[in-house]
């Protein structure tokens, strides 16, 4: 079982990066939980998504608390608060960031990655300039980085599932997968 | 209301025989209430316009409309005397009960 | 086809398989996304149902009861203090043999205002004569929604799906959704034996006297008693077109079981993991998750509780100044049997505080160590 958990801030579409990724897992026969914090969500607050993959049915239905990797949608989370808290030893932390990941200080047990999703989401006229929606350029890179699901799953995934703008939607995920 | 269903009390002596649920088992057909009254509508039928305000607000539906006019029904009528307020040719006048 | 759903909307896909002719319901936190779903459904034509917006639940109800007695197949759902506001109509559906389904999501009753998963919302409609289900999963939601809608139609007695708020509600699952046609030849129309009809007028739920109010009780209570023969029954006929078995109860391990955990709702599945690992370490454990609550299962429960020396009872509910519901319930439905378990009640996970695998751990360590309980209650988790 993998335990993945998102960081982002609430109106950035953290909840449905992980319905997507685990509308992609579930294509490829997966079992997949995905739920995001319990309670309240306020836009620009720092929210939570969690997701647990299996090849088997997943019946432990608690909340996760130390994941195998973590993703941070919104790098002005890694300064305001502890994205590592729980994370298991050996964890990947996926940060869309402009920065490379040597430049974070984080403990060596755990391996970074970074990948500029802001970039790719303005790219692609997601969002606004202001506020980029980066979720599906996110996952883009989380499924190539955890090697996840094939790229076609996550198209497909982002097709049937994303109401609006689903190919431009689409070009980015790809890109993002690519340069990840 | 219909005046074909028997005016009886229905009483049920099994289980086995009643309904699963309370459907018309309060039928009040047997009970006469026109006992209760003491003041009685009377139809002055002359300035009667056939208008049937007064079949649609009695309710006890005890006015009923026979060969289009109105007609009560003192078996059940408990004389509340709404159907002499609500006529809008003021034809029917709520008169004493003889004692 | 397989689906990622979250457990509110799997309440809305049931609905809708279900063929709900009528909807009535008010929003509610965290109930929201079943009616909004099911709202859109009737505006593009998805679900051929009227959707009645109302300005309360107790109004939601009254609104199904009268569509109901009308004849049409009604759905709604609720949470917590919209279902306590409901309360007086749960007894005017029951004893009005409606047969409205309802989707409960369990939110705990304010105040303290919470948002966050117990059962004593759902729990304190006990004795309101509706058949109630707890579930576990996205696709337990879906499939029991039909599944009551076939009980409750037979028996003509309402039912409440019962599911964690957030933990099922908002959680995503992979869930199979049924074919229509399928559905269709598993749930036939709903065809009442009685209805609200100008062509045979009846007073309905008017004046009953002590005459015959009492037979009333008793033929419900009759009809209640047959709910769990015919949840057996309908249960195995769905396996049979669709492959998954609904049952009362989910036994898990119970056989060879020298301990068993008794559990509900989402917490009744986590508790499986800790069996798993228990039985790693050679206890033999065992989960019985309830999953019919009312009636209550007692064949079911004296069948697999009088084979096991110890049974822990894990309740996120309690009913104050007596103890957790289900614990009462499994005590009362072994008082008298031949072999009497060693019962202990626990209460965990109030007002959504998490039930992990370290509560049951806990629970069951517990419950291990000791003869006999030592408190009554034995609260888990409380700061203390």
């Amino acid at each position: 079982m993998i335990e993945i958990r998102f960081h982002g801030r609430g109106g950035q579409g953290t909840v449905v990066a992980s319905k997507i990724l685990a509308d992609a897992l579930a294509k490829e026969g997966n079992y997949v939980q995905a739920y995001p914090e319990f309670g309240v969500e306020r836009r620009g607050a720092p929210v939570f998504a969690f997701i647990r993959i299996d090849n088997k049915p997943i019946y432990d239905k608690s909340r996760i608390y130390t994941p195998d990797h973590v993703v941070v949608v919104d790098p002005t989370l890694v300064e305001a608060i502890d994205v590592t808290e729980g994370l298991k030893d050996g964890g990947y932390i996926i940060i869309n960031s402009d920065k490379k990941p040597e430049e974070f200080k984080f403990p060596s047990r755990y391996k970074v990655f970074t990948i500029n999703a802001t970039e790719i989401a303005v790219k692609h006229k997601l969002g606004t300039l202001a506020a980029p929606i980066v979720n599906t350029a996110i996952v883009g890179a989380v499924v190539k980085i955890l090697n996840l699901t094939k790229l076609e799953s996550l198209v497909e995934a982002i097709r049937e599932g994303v109401p609006l703008k689903p190919e431009d939607n689409i070009k980015a995920a790809i890109e993002a997968y690519e340069k990840a | 209301m219909s005046k074909k269903k028997e005016a009886k009390k229905i009483v049920f002596n099994s289980e086995k025989e009643m309904p699963i649920v309370a459907m018309s088992i309060g039928s009040m057909l047997y009970n006469k209430t026109g006992a209760w009254r003491n003041i009685k509508p009377v139809i002055d039928l002359s300035k009667c316009i056939k208008c049937g305000i007064c079949w649609k607000f009695c309710p006890d539906a005890s006015i009923d409309i026979i060969d289009d006019w109105p007609q009560i029904n003192y078996d059940y009528c408990k004389g509340c005397g709404i159907c002499a307020e609500e006529c809008p040719q003021k034809c029917i006048v709520m008169v004493e009960e003889e004692k | 086809m397989k689906k990622v759903i979250m457990g509110n909307h799997a309440l809305s896909y049931g609905a809708m398989l279900s063929r709900a002719q009528v909807i009535a319901a008010y929003p509610i936190t965290p109930q929201t996304q079943v009616v909004e779903l099911l709202s859109e459904m009737c505006a593009d034509g998805t679900l051929n149902a009227k959707f009645i917006k109302v300005e309360s639940e107790h109004s939601a109800m009254a609104a199904c009861l009268g569509a109901s007695l009308a004849g049409a197949r009604t759905f709604t759902a609720t949470s917590a203090q919209g279902l306590a506001l409901m309360h007086e109509l749960l007894h005017w559906a029951s004893g009005g043999r409606l047969p409205v389904v309802m989707g409960n999501i369990n939110r705990a009753m304010a105040p303290g205002w919470s948002i966050w998963t117990d059962q004593n919302d759902s729990l304190s409609q006990r004795d309101t004569g509706w058949i109630q289900f707890y579930c576990a999963s996205n696709q337990e939601v879906l499939d029991t929604v039909i599944q009551a809608f076939k009980v409750s139609e037979k028996l003509m007695i309402p039912s409440m799906i019962v599911l964690d708020a957030f933990a099922l509600s908002h959680t995503y699952e992979v869930v199979d959704v049924p074919d229509q046609d399928k559905v269709d030849a598993y749930l036939p129309p709903f065809n009442p034996p009685f209805r609200l009809t100008p062509d045979d007028p009846h007073a309905f739920g008017g004046l009953t006297s002590p005459e015959h109010y009492m037979e009333l009780r008793y033929k419900l209570q009759k009809d209640m008693e047959k709910v769990p023969a015919l949840v057996e029954e309908t249960g195995k006929e769905y396996e049979k077109m669709f492959g998954r078995y609904l049952g009362q109860v989910d036994e898990y391990l119970c056989d060879d079981a020298e301990f068993i955990f008794v559990t509900s709702g989402t917490a009744g599945y986590t508790a499986r993991v800790v069996v798993d690992e228990l039985r790693e370490k050679g206890i033999k454990a065992g989960n019985l998750r309830i999953k019919l609550f009312r009636p209550f299962p007692f064949e079911k429960v004296r069948s697999i509780l009088s084979k096991v020396p110890k049974v822990a009872v894990v309740d996120r509910n309690i009913s104050y100044g007596h103890h957790g519901i289900f614990y009462q319930e499994v005590k009362s439905a072994m008082y008298g049997q031949p072999h009497q378990p060693v019962i202990f009640g626990f209460i965990t996970g109030l007002g959504g505080r998490d039930i992990t695998r370290d509560t049951f751990k806990e629970i069951a360590d517990y419950a291990l160590s000791k003869s006999q309980a030592e408190e009554e209650i034995v609260w888990i988790g409380v700061k203390k």
